[in-house]
């Protein structure tokens, strides 16, 4: 699988304020991103975070 | 047995002769349809006729995986060439029956081809190729097939990969510069193996790469047209398009299916085939005119804020990465404030709760617009494999 240039990541809470999804700078664009395993951008964010290559920050 | 009931059978067996006959006919028609493709559904190439490009029609690759029309992206693996993708071209194969063809442009030309190979990719959802039995003991054969015009002369190289590689068909076919060319490639059934990785559900179950524009050595076999276990692309014979300044190749009619034969290539509807893509990727449109709503029902829940409930034209592959592009703007009646932020709370593959922010001044509890005013200002909802 390729590997996406992630510059920064951020969750976002929902109404309940629970982390719902991740902002992030994915190949020079802003994303929000879903916490699906599925979706190719999340499972790549995740790659990274284990890799230790990447860190999301909490919501603000 | 009576007389009577000897006629009365002679009648029947005539009557079923009628019917056998019938069936005959029947059964040409469809065979006639078939070869004509008039079948729907054998082509398990979403957009293989290139006419759906909501990405725009210009698009400039850089990086790796960048799609272009929908559904096909091109793949760098890390290289230094650099070439611009054009579609909706008018530029077609002479015979046949086809439309649109995909532009490929070398802007930049590659020094480091060897190092890193260069392809064009189609990603095959699991669901789609379930019924192919993919290494079990009645797999199918599948046949590819397309048109493709190169500026360079060579040998070209195209492969079928199964989830994150562990399989792979490379084959090799040779193409005159400047020409329009069908290739047609019948693929052996992947059979009696264990395929430990295939997704057969919304994942990657294949990888299909019609032409590549450069080999890469650590990528590369001298093990053509058959099934072998790992993750191979091209063969050391590719020619080096990526290398050679000003190339220019033109891909259509792209079509996968079950058996040993090409058949013409399957024309859907537009409706139907922009369906099957929005699945993975949709953006909104622009009318033409200032003011085109992107969003409604949205309402403002403080002054820098606004959500609604939006719900996607078809269901997609998965939740999707939301984005947007260019000044939109949210509008409340009063205020019209250009959006900073847009997220995706609650997003399922059917629906999402849309959370804007926006410049200060909107009243909480009115009803807001989210507008676009040019053709660069969209959403994207981005489901792909």
């Amino acid at each position: 699988m390729n590997e996406m240039n992630i510059t920064s990541a951020k969750y976002c809470r929902d109404l309940s304020g629970n982390n719902a999804s991740i902002s992030a700078n994915i190949d020079g664009i802003e994303l929000n991103v879903p916490l699906d395993p599925a979706n190719r951008h999340y499972a790549e964010i995740m790659r990274q975070v284990e890799a230790g290559e990447l860190t999301i920050q909490e919501a603000d | 047995m009576s007389r009577a009931r000897d006629f009365a059978d002679l009648a029947s067996s005539s009557s079923n002769i009628s019917t056998v006959a019938a069936d005959s006919a029947n059964l040409d028609q469809v065979a006639s349809s078939y070869s004509a493709g008039g079948i729907t559904g054998k082509n398990l190439i979403i957009n293989g006729g290139q006419s759906i490009s909501q990405r725009g029609t210009s698009i400039s690759v850089t990086t790796d995986s960048i799609y272009n029309a929908d559904r096909f992206l091109t793949r760098t693996y890390g290289g230094n060439g650099t070439y611009t993708v054009s579609t909706l071209q008018t530029d077609i194969p002479t015979v046949g029956d086809l439309y649109y063809s995909t532009k490929y442009a070398v802007n930049s030309a590659a020094t480091d081809t060897g190092t890193y190979g260069y392809a064009i990719e189609q990603r095959i959802e699991g669901y789609n190729v379930s019924h192919l039995r993919l290494g079990r003991a009645d797999a199918k054969q599948i046949t590819l097939s397309f048109w493709v015009k190169s500026s360079v002369a060579g040998t070209y190289t195209g492969a079928i990969r199964t989830t994150s590689g562990e399989y792979s068909y490379v084959f090799e076919y040779t193409l005159s510069a400047n020409t329009w060319t069908k290739v047609e490639k019948t693929i052996s059934a992947l059979t009696g193996v264990t395929l430990s990785l295939l997704d057969e559900t919304n994942g990657i179950a294949l990888f299909v790469s019609p032409i590549n524009f450069g080999a890469q050595t650590s990528k590369s076999t001298a093990t053509t047209d058959t099934w072998i276990s790992g993750n191979y692309v091209f063969t050391s014979n590719q020619v080096d398009w990526m290398g050679t300044a000003g190339a220019t190749c033109y891909i259509t009619g792209i079509q996968l299916e079950v058996g040993e034969q090409a058949t013409p290539f399957e024309h859907r509807s537009y409706g139907d085939e922009l369906a099957r893509c929005q699945r993975y990727y949709y953006q909104t449109t622009y009318r033409g005119a200032a003011d085109t709503t992107l969003l409604s029902g949205t309402v403002a829940s403080g002054t820098t804020a606004a959500q609604c409930g939006d719900s996607f034209p078809v269901t997609m592959r998965s939740a999707p990465a939301v984005g947007y592009s260019g000044s939109i703007t949210a509008y409340d009646g009063s205020q019209n404030n250009t959006v900073t932020a847009i997220t995706a709370n609650g997003s399922s593959t059917t629906n999402a709760t849309i959370n804007v922010t926006a410049g200060t001044g909107l009243t909480t509890g009115r009803a807001v617009q989210i507008l676009s005013n040019a053709s660069n200002e969209y959403l994207t909802f981005d489901a792909e494999l």
